[in-house]
């Protein structure tokens, strides 16, 4: 019998073959062969790219080089997402490995955040953990670790350390015995469709009947479009890590197991694939 | 935690349970007869039934209650005839009891009542004081009386031989009337009131119960030995009352309290073990002197009170020092009455709706708990409405006019309470019409009259439903509080502001049913009664045998749709939500991402480097030389990644001596064992290696924390397994043991362990922890793995791995439940006698303390004595331990000529010194892979060891034999365990003439036990098709040796005694089972385990290391082969407090032909 706990192993070695090209316009003083590497789904295109800005570096002049940022079919990758989710919202169902194009000049302002050094994504990644744990446990549990701890989890994600990451993260999926779960679900609804960058309410992860609520019962309350699609033809997938959960799926479940390290369940919702 | 009951009676008299694991009233199995009242014990329900008669209920039990009667026969020797029923006319009966005055014919002995059976007939015992006699069962004297002896002398000139006979109670799950037929002239008048109580005065095997009752005539009645083996008592026996009692409530323990008709309480004084009757009475006044007290309830330490204009009430400061308490404390909520039953926890039923209430959040440290809520489960029977309405219909009629009828008659009845105070002054006007509108209930001529009522005393009633501001109305104008209670109003304050909401929170949810039921039920035009019905009204509620603890779930408040309430039972088969299809599709799905994503593309660069990760800290290290204390270390642990992915991880320990830093390291895929060290002063564990075992001097470090230390174990651990590649699920095969400590570990054996050349010494074996505290574990090959706790609790393994201090992610998520366990912390008071003032505890300089450990060299008293480690709390007072070998006088004291010396239970001339036991229960709650069998505790249990190449090794739902002792020395066998189904199904028990320690059961069943005289037995033609066997075979035991335990492989039989010594059974042979005689291996042995290979492990007392001794040791018997099976030597292993090891789930061997060699040479062929 398969054990849950490999689903956290699965869902942490989850890796995406990518193919970084650099972009045409870009001026280089030789020709920059294209650079392959696996990216980890859980962590920061900013936090595990230093190979290929070195790679692309080495074929610039030093004056062209400005801040790096990364661009798929037109559109600019925002780091601050986790890997895993860009691809299921951008290129789920497109060819592997995953062409992204590397830009190192005309950064756009507007759609994409800057991020001048490592403790930038590791502020964000903390505070996305805090808030995370203010919907679970009222922030109890991340306001007990000490300074440490803290650091661990962050250490573990930029080394890719799962057993770093998860000997402090289990501490942050426990819940009350006599409760059936979190308080709130921290999760996120993205959808490409809509100007809105994501969807995020309060939700229980069971239902004042003693009912746990499931990925289903998530989405008919707070995005009914993503399930019941108004022009009825179109159909979408509901997607996290690169699979689709049954709707069935119990929530409480699905954000233990299947939460990005930043412990928020991110959810995209896309296209089904017209072939 | 074992589910129990609680026991309610509803206003038509009909019986129901409730269990804490379930979520409907289920109508009592026994429905023939209606009720007044109950009371509840865990195993039994006493009841007044309409007929004023008394009943009992014995809930069913797989152990039956059994009672032997015995007669003598004897004889004298004449020359004429030789041995003969002739006596001379001095001497006694020929027919006679022990005592030889009593005549005792077989055929006169007769059954006590219609509800006891025979289980067999009369038969001649042949055991004489753990030696079996000749054929016969003769003992010969010179004359009666006299000292008896097995052997026929010259000068025997008497002979008497002991005839046996059992017999059972049969009246199980059903209501069984107790005769009074010996009481009438003593009874004039029916009972109105009864409690059942007192069961923790007196410990195991006596388990006496106090049963007492009320007469309508206002007298206090006593159950003469009401036991755990006589349940039904002998007669009622009358104890006077300064007034007229009209309600009576009997505490667990040693509280008794009674109503009196003028409003006091009377509180029994000087109950104790000797004296459960009581001494005494003192009278308690109510807490205001216009309401007197209507209802009391008692439990351990706390005492609750209804008084007549409906009032809640607590005892302040109840104890058994002090039984009166000190104050009362006025609660909220209005009841008819209030039951405390186990772990003072409390139920009532409210007065207006007649709903039963629990109190929320009752603690050892809060006994007056913080808010009423409502039970709402519904009935089974409401789920399944169908012809059976008209009959219910009639029966509602009937009953209503007997309650009210009950009421007239006997001024005791609460409804008659509340009647006869309806004249009283201040009642509000709202609740008029409802208490109108409520007690006819009963009668169908109300009709929707009544419901219109209904809806609108609803309305008021649940006014939180409706609006704060007619709460807060009808809560102040209620509360007008008497000036005595004003003295309490900080209290009150408290459990006012509260209240207010926290019934909303239960009203709300009655309210709604109400209206639902008002909505559904008019415009149906159906009968009131029926009405009524759809709702229960309560009449009485019992939690005497309903165990709820703090923390537990229940799911009482909240009614559920749908789900059928018998699926309760404990089942170990995979839970629905692990077969789940979302989950399948999860695992399936990341499979299949993996493949997608990777399978193509391994060639490609990571982009993150594994590097070394190290982990510092600072714990405390146990220094390796003298003088040995705790250091300041600094460590880390590095761990590296291998190409190939495996983990490596080494510990450096940084330490300073004489100024000069200085460091050692552990590889980690070194080490066999991390054992958690728990004791009040440090968290500290300790680490093994072979080495470290061979030295007996383990590493030990401390941490500062508990849970720094739980870190450091669950890192450190997760490392070992990692470089060991260990994970998961152990293998069936999977060697257990078990340390003093309760800790439970698990190695998986290699191939080469039982190898006959080239073993692997176990000191290298690898030791994992697994969660739980169990005193005792066996397993099979089979994966059929039980446990049992140090309160004697059975378990069994579910299948998980983890739990306890192994948390994260070295455990599993599922089948890891909440696991506790009870052990007693003994001290001893010990004193010497002196001419002037007899025993004091003044003790001669040389002695030792006076209040000591059992050895007598450690100070102990009961301020300074706690619990054995911060996990543990206390769960009772300090309590005389009657039950210490030897025996004790009425006040527990033990005498001896002098310190130390063998004790015994009276005085002699000669005893200047005597002490005894003081015992106090403690408690830990932790978790682990392991479910709770209930309810028969168990003192030993063994599982039938098999190989795996077995010939049914297909077939997971083949019947594995599972024998097992209980607590109580009954011998049971397991019926219905398969790899399925490890818990099985129920238990058969097998008769013995006395109380068994162990038993054990050989891979060709050969079920060999021990009784607690320290004899051995066989039982004979034990076989899959016959499991319990059919007669018991005597075996004497060594010479001069008591035997405690055996333990039975494929064929060897080897036993344990009280002194250490291991023996083998030789001359064991097919056609001869029994063998012939008990050959002497060795001493120095704790306990053994002889597995299906007839491999020999033991644990050995002390074992002599370079560094260290230790007790408590793992240790291999070398040299077992087929042709000796004795072996020759030991090897030690891992060790320091071990406690106990099963081998005899492992059948690996290490090659085939071996096996086969073996098979043909056995002494035994299967």
């Amino acid at each position: 019998m398969t054990d849950d706990k490999d689903v956290l192993r699965d869902v942490w070695f989850g890796r995406i073959p990518t193919c970084f090209t650099l972009y045409q316009d870009e001026i280089t003083e030789r020709e920059a062969e294209p650079y392959y590497l696996l990216l980890p789904r859980v962590s920061y295109l900013t936090l595990v790219t230093d190979k290929v800005k070195k790679h692309f570096q080495k074929v610039m002049r030093q004056e062209d080089i400005s801040e790096i940022w990364f661009e798929y079919e037109g559109t600019p990758l925002k780091w601050h997402y986790p890997i895993g989710l860009l691809f299921d919202l951008l290129a789920a169902s497109s060819a592997l490995p995953w062409n992204i194009i590397v830009h190192f000049k005309s950064f756009p302002e507007k759609d994409l955040l800057h991020c001048p050094s490592k403790d930038a994504i590791e502020a964000h990644f903390m505070s996305c953990i805090k808030e995370a744990d203010a919907l679970k446990h009222k922030s109890q549990v991340i306001n007990e670790m000490q300074k440490k701890d803290h650091k661990q989890l962050w250490m573990g994600l930029q080394n890719d350390r799962f057993d770093q990451f998860w000997a402090i993260n289990r501490k942050l999926m426990e819940y009350p015995a006599e409760e059936n779960g979190f308080r709130y679900i921290p999760f996120r609804i993205y959808q490409m469709t809509t100007e809105r960058p994501f969807i995020q309410k309060l939700f229980r992860p069971v239902a004042a009947d003693g009912q746990l609520q499931t990925l289903g019962d998530l989405l008919r309350e707070v995005c009914p479009s993503a399930v019941a699609p108004e022009d009825g033809g179109k159909k979408n997938q509901v997607m996290i890590h690169g699979i689709e959960p049954m709707l069935e799926t119990p929530l409480q479940w699905l954000s233990e197991h299947l939460s990005y390290p930043d412990n928020f369940l991110h959810i995209s919702i896309i296209p089904q694939p017209t072939d | 935690m074992p589910t129990s009951v609680l026991w309610a009676v509803d206003l038509f008299g009909r019986v129901y349970t409730l269990s804490t694991a379930g979520q409907y009233w289920e109508l009592c199995k026994d429905a023939q007869l209606e009720f007044k009242r109950v009371s509840a014990a865990t195993q039994c329900c006493w009841g007044i039934a309409c007929d004023n008669q008394v009943y009992l209920y014995m809930c069913a039990s797989d152990v039956s209650i059994r009672c032997r009667e015995e007669a003598y026969e004897n004889q004298r020797w004449n020359p004429m005839g030789g041995f003969c029923e002739k006596l001379l006319p001095s001497d006694r009966w020929p027919w006679s009891d022990v005592s030889g005055l009593q005549h005792r014919p077989l055929d006169g002995v007769a059954l006590p009542s219609p509800h006891w059976e025979w289980e067999s007939d009369w038969y001649v015992d042949e055991n004489f004081g753990g030696e079996p006699t000749e054929k016969g069962g003769w003992t010969y004297a010179i004359d009666f009386p006299a000292t008896y002896t097995r052997d026929k002398k010259w000068n025997s000139c008497v002979r008497r031989r002991k005839w046996i006979r059992y017999r059972r109670y049969k009246s199980r799950d059903a209501w069984a009337k107790i005769p009074s037929k010996d009481d009438l002239k003593d009874l004039p008048d029916p009972f109105s009131d009864l409690s059942v109580g007192g069961w923790e005065i007196t410990e195991e095997p006596v388990g006496r119960l106090s049963v007492w009752a009320v007469s309508l005539q206002g007298k206090v009645w006593y159950r003469e030995d009401v036991s755990h083996p006589n349940p039904e008592g002998s007669s009622w026996s009358l104890v006077d009352t300064p007034g007229e009692a009209v309600q009576i409530s009997c505490g667990p323990h040693d509280l008794l309290w009674v109503t009196l008709w003028e409003g006091q309480a009377l509180v029994r004084e000087g109950i104790n073990r000797n004296n459960p009757k009581g001494s005494s009475w003192s009278v308690v006044e109510p807490p205001g002197s216009e309401n007197g007290i209507m209802h009391v309830s008692a439990g351990v330490s706390v005492v609750w009170a209804v008084t007549k204009d409906r009032k809640v009430w607590f005892r302040r400061g109840v104890n058994s020092h002090n039984p009166c308490g000190t104050s009362w404390i006025e609660m909220v909520g209005e009841m008819t009455m209030v039951n405390v039953g186990l772990n003072d926890q409390v139920w009532g039923i409210s007065s207006e709706e007649r709903a039963v209430y629990f109190r929320q959040g009752v603690t050892p440290s809060e006994l007056s708990g913080k808010t009423w809520k409502a039970i709402v489960a519904g009935r089974e029977s409401d789920r399944s409405h169908s012809g059976s309405s008209s009959s219910l219909l009639s029966a509602g009629c009937f009953f209503g006019d007997e309650v009210k009828g009950g009421s007239e008659s006997a001024p005791s009845d609460t409804d008659a309470a509340s009647e006869s105070e309806r004249p009283g002054p201040e009642r509000s006007a709202p609740e008029e019409p409802l208490d109108n509108s409520r007690d006819p209930k009963g009668s169908s001529a109300v009709g929707p009259e009544t419901g219109g009522t209904a809806e609108c005393a609803s309305e008021t009633f649940c006014p939180d439903a409706g609006g704060r501001e007619a709460a807060q109305a009808s809560v102040g104008s209620e509360r007008p509080l008497p000036a005595s209670t004003a003295a309490e109003l900080p209290w009150t304050n408290i459990d006012l502001k509260e209240p207010r909401k926290a019934p909303s929170h239960s009203a709300t949810g009655f309210a709604e049913t109400m209206g639902l039921s008002s909505l559904g039920l008019f415009p149906l035009g159906l009968d009131e009664p029926y009405a009524a019905d759809d709702h229960p009204l309560w009449a009485w509620v019992s939690g005497g045998g309903c165990a709820v603890e703090a923390g537990s779930v229940l799911k009482w408040f909240s009614v559920q749709s749908g789900l059928s309430p018998s699926v309760q039972t404990l089942s170990l088969s995979i839970s629905p939500a692990q077969t789940a299809a979302w989950r399948k599709q999860i695992f399936q799905q990341l499979t299949e991402r993996t493949k997608r994503e990777l399978e193509n593309f391994r060639h490609y660069e990571q982009a993150v480097e594994q590097s070394v990760w190290v982990k510092t800290g600072s714990l405390q290290w146990w220094c390796d030389w003298k003088p040995h204390k705790w250091v300041d270390v600094r460590v880390a642990l590095e761990q590296f990644t291998g190409h190939d992915g495996a983990r490596d991880s080494i510990l450096f320990i940084y330490y300073v001596v004489h100024e000069e830093k200085k460091y050692f390291h552990v590889f980690l895929n070194e080490v066999t064992a991390l054992v958690p060290v728990l004791n009040e002063a440090k968290h500290s564990f300790a680490l093994y290696t072979p080495e470290r075992t061979r030295q007996r001097w383990p590493v030990r470090l401390a941490a500062t924390t508990e849970q720094d230390m739980n870190d450091w174990l669950a890192l450190l651990s997760l490392s070992c397994c990692e470089s060991r590649k260990i994970r998961g699920r152990p293998s069936p095969q999977s060697i257990w043991s078990v340390t003093c400590k309760g800790d439970i570990f698990v190695s998986e054996p290699s191939p080469d362990l039982e190898a006959q050349d080239h073993l692997l010494p176990c000191d290298q074996m690898f030791w994992r922890q697994m969660g739980g505290h169990l005193r005792v574990v066996e397993a099979n090959s089979r994966g059929v793995v039980w446990g049992i706790g140090y309160d004697h609790t059975a378990w069994v393994y579910t299948g998980g791995y983890g739990g306890g201090c192994v948390q994260g992610l070295a455990s599993s998520t599922s089948n890891i439940y909440t696991q506790s366990d009870v052990k007693s912390i003994c001290i001893y008071e010990n004193q010497r006698w002196n001419p002037v003032t007899g025993y004091t505890s003044r003790g001669l300089p040389t002695d030792r303390y006076m209040w000591s450990d059992a050895t007598g060299l450690q100070e102990c008293t009961k301020a300074s004595t706690k619990p054995p480690s911060l996990q543990w709390t206390w769960v009772s007072d300090w309590y005389v331990d009657f039950s210490v070998p030897g025996g004790t006088d009425q006040e527990g004291w033990q005498y001896a000529s002098d310190f130390p010396a063998s004790y015994h239970g009276y005085k002699t001339m000669k005893d200047f010194v005597r002490r005894r036991c003081w015992a106090r229960k403690c408690k830990l709650v932790t978790n682990g892979p392991w479910l709770e069998v209930a309810p028969i505790a168990l003192g030993d249990v063994s599982i039938i060891p098999e190989s795996p190449e077995g010939p049914d090794s297909d077939d997971r739902g083949h019947n594995i034999a599972l024998w097992a002792v209980s607590d109580k020395g009954d011998v049971l066998c397991r019926l219905g365990v398969s790899e399925l189904n490890p818990v099985g199904s129920s238990w058969l028990h097998i008769g013995t003439d006395q109380p068994f320690a162990s038993v054990s059961i050989g891979a060709c069943y050969q079920v060999w036990a021990v009784a607690r005289d320290g004899s051995a037995f066989y039982r004979g033609s034990v076989s899959p098709s016959q499991p319990a066997g059919d007669c018991w075979y005597h075996i004497p035991s060594p010479p001069k040796q008591r035997l405690m335990q055996v333990s039975v492989g494929q064929t060897s039989v080897y036993a344990l005694d009280e002194n250490g010594n291991l023996w083998y059974r030789g001359g064991v042979t097919p056609s001869y089972p029994q063998g012939s005689s008990w050959e002497h291996v060795s001493n120095n042995v704790r306990r053994v385990s002889v597995g299906p290979l007839d491999q020999v492990w033991v644990i050995a007392n002390k074992v002599q290391g370079t560094h260290g001794l230790s007790r408590g040791t793992v240790c291999r018997r070398t040299g077992v082969q087929p042709r000796e099976p004795k072996g020759q030597g030991w090897d030690y292993g891992i060790g320091g407090g071990w406690d106990h090891i099963s081998v005899r789930a492992n059948a690996t061997r290490a090659s085939r032909s071996m096996s086969q060699e073996q098979k043909a040479h056995g002494p035994v062929s299967c």
